[in-house]
């Protein structure tokens, strides 16, 4: 990294656990002549140089396309999933955000069902297994159908893309104050629910990804709205209604299947 | 629905709905002790006609209790299952949009609050001193004179004081919570609910605050 006058030094309490078997604890150390330009990430692979080059244990986070749009990284900034610019990853996140000797707490996520599995990488996979229990649609094979054969009107496609904005980075349990996955959920649900190809199996998917959601030992909504505050894509509060809403309709009208057999 | 009453989301709805009912009832009970201000006769006149219904007082009475078990015990098994679902907490506390309100937060502590002054404030003046007096011919409990002389006591008033400041909270975060438990949120609701909820909440607690705070400053 070259010497510029405008670069800055930081103090860095990081957590370091060595796996999810293990306690983990903070460590100080020391982020010299960071460019303003760097990205945070960019940041920590410089610190992790030096480790590495002191033959210490670098320090391990997720990331992968560095673009803040994979859903891979993200960690606590001074409490704040992603750091504290509004609407970005941790990996758009930049230097110049901060001032020159300021000093960051970097943690993971914490939550009960994302156990650490090494310093800042902690396992998400129980969102992964929310999606696998109804986050799809059930599609026969064959030529795609004209797009235009299917109206949808504006505000439902609008409101759908929204919500289907969401990453899955997990900033949102991360954020909740009881690791709720609410948004997440309810993010997929009315993505879903709001489209004709999706309405097909809603019922079913409402209540299969709540039963999901709860049998992975995330907490309950209390509508604090810091999972919405927290998310790179904001994704709304609202999401939660209309899952609350969806489950609540599935739940009294969902039909019973009558007889035996599968899709055929 | 078993299933759907063991949800999470399920809960919330049983949390909102026992809620409501409580939330009713505070504002008609708070409407009614406002003929304080109106003198003894009009008071004890009011709380005659309530307890002469039969059929009103014991069916508000039977959904009064149902709600509170309903609401205590959704509350208890939610908060502890959110507390696991925690686990560590972090070391630095988030601020700005990103925090959590200090009314969200301590619910549940608020909530018990609150429930230690409905029994004492049921041991006080339902089951407390029963002095009689005649309206109009009518023999009828004096509860005006044991209001007066209940928040006479700087004691009881400061404590009355607190459980309703505590109470403010717990309504402005319940009252447009209930909304989002019950999915009838949309995007433009989203700011003036929560005004409405404040709304709300200064409306009951300042309508009970304006009882002992009168009496004992001014109808001394």
């Amino acid at each position: 990294m070259s010497s510029d006058k405008n670069n800055i030094n930081l103090k860095l309490k990081v957590w370091r656990q060595k796996n999810s078997q293990t306690e983990g604890a903070f460590e100080t150390l020391d982020a010299k002549n960071v460019s303003p330009d760097a990205s945070f990430l960019e940041m920590l692979d410089a610190v992790n140089e030096d480790l590495i080059k002191k033959d210490k244990e670098p320090i391990v986070f997720d990331h992968d396309c560095r673009e803040g749009i994979c859903g891979s990284c993200g960690f606590m900034i001074n409490g704040e999933a992603h750091g504290p610019q509004k609407g970005t990853t941790v990996c758009q996140l930049h230097m110049r955000h901060f001032n020159d000797g300021e000093e960051l707490v970097l943690e993971p996520w914490r939550a009960t069902a994302f156990p650490v599995i090494k310093d800042l990488m902690c396992d998400r996979s129980a969102l992964d297994r929310i999606i696998r229990a109804g986050g799809y649609i059930s599609v026969n094979t064959g030529n795609a159908q004209d797009a235009n054969n299917i109206p949808i009107p504006k505000p439902d496609a609008d409101e759908a893309f929204m919500s289907a904005t969401c990453i899955g980075c997990g900033a949102c349990v991360a954020s909740c104050k009881n690791a709720s996955a609410a948004l997440f959920t309810s993010a997929k649900i009315t993505h879903l629910a709001l489209l004709p190809q999706g309405r097909v199996e809603q019922d079913q998917r409402a209540l299969d990804m709540v039963a999901q959601m709860d049998a992975e030992g995330f907490g309950a909504c209390t509508t604090t709205g810091a999972c919405s505050a927290a998310c790179p894509k904001e994704i709304s509060l609202i999401n939660i209604a209309k899952m609350n809403r969806e489950y609540l309709r599935a739940s009294v009208l969902k039909k019973e299947e009558l007889s035996g057999g599968g899709d055929g | 629905m078993l299933n759907f009453l063991k949800s999470t989301v399920g809960r919330k709805y049983i949390m909102g709905i026992t809620g409501l009912v409580w939330m009713g009832f505070i504002l008609g009970h708070m409407a009614g002790n406002m003929l304080i201000f109106l003198g003894p006769e009009a008071f004890n006149s009011y709380g005659h006609s309530i307890v002469s219904n039969k059929i009103l007082l014991y069916g508000t009475e039977i959904a009064l209790i149902l709600a509170i078990i309903g609401h205590v015990t959704s509350a208890i098994s939610l908060t502890l299952e959110n507390r696991a679902a925690k686990g560590t907490r972090y070391a630095v506390m988030p601020k700005g949009e990103k925090a959590s309100t200090w009314a969200s937060r301590n619910m549940g502590a608020q909530g018990s609050a609150i429930l230690a002054f409905i029994i004492l404030h049921l041991i006080t003046f339902k089951y407390g001193a029963h002095y009689e007096t005649t309206v109009n011919g009518v023999v009828m409990r004096d509860l005006h004179k044991l209001v007066l002389e209940v928040f006479m006591k700087p004691g009881y008033v400061a404590w009355y004081v607190v459980c309703l400041l505590l109470l403010l909270f717990h309504l402005s975060h319940g009252a447009h919570s209930v909304f989002q438990s019950f999915g009838i949120l949309e995007r433009k609701m989203q700011a003036p609910l929560k005004k409405i909820a404040w709304a709300y909440a200064a409306v009951v607690a300042g309508g009970f605050l304006s009882q002992p705070i009168y009496v004992f400053l001014v109808n001394r």
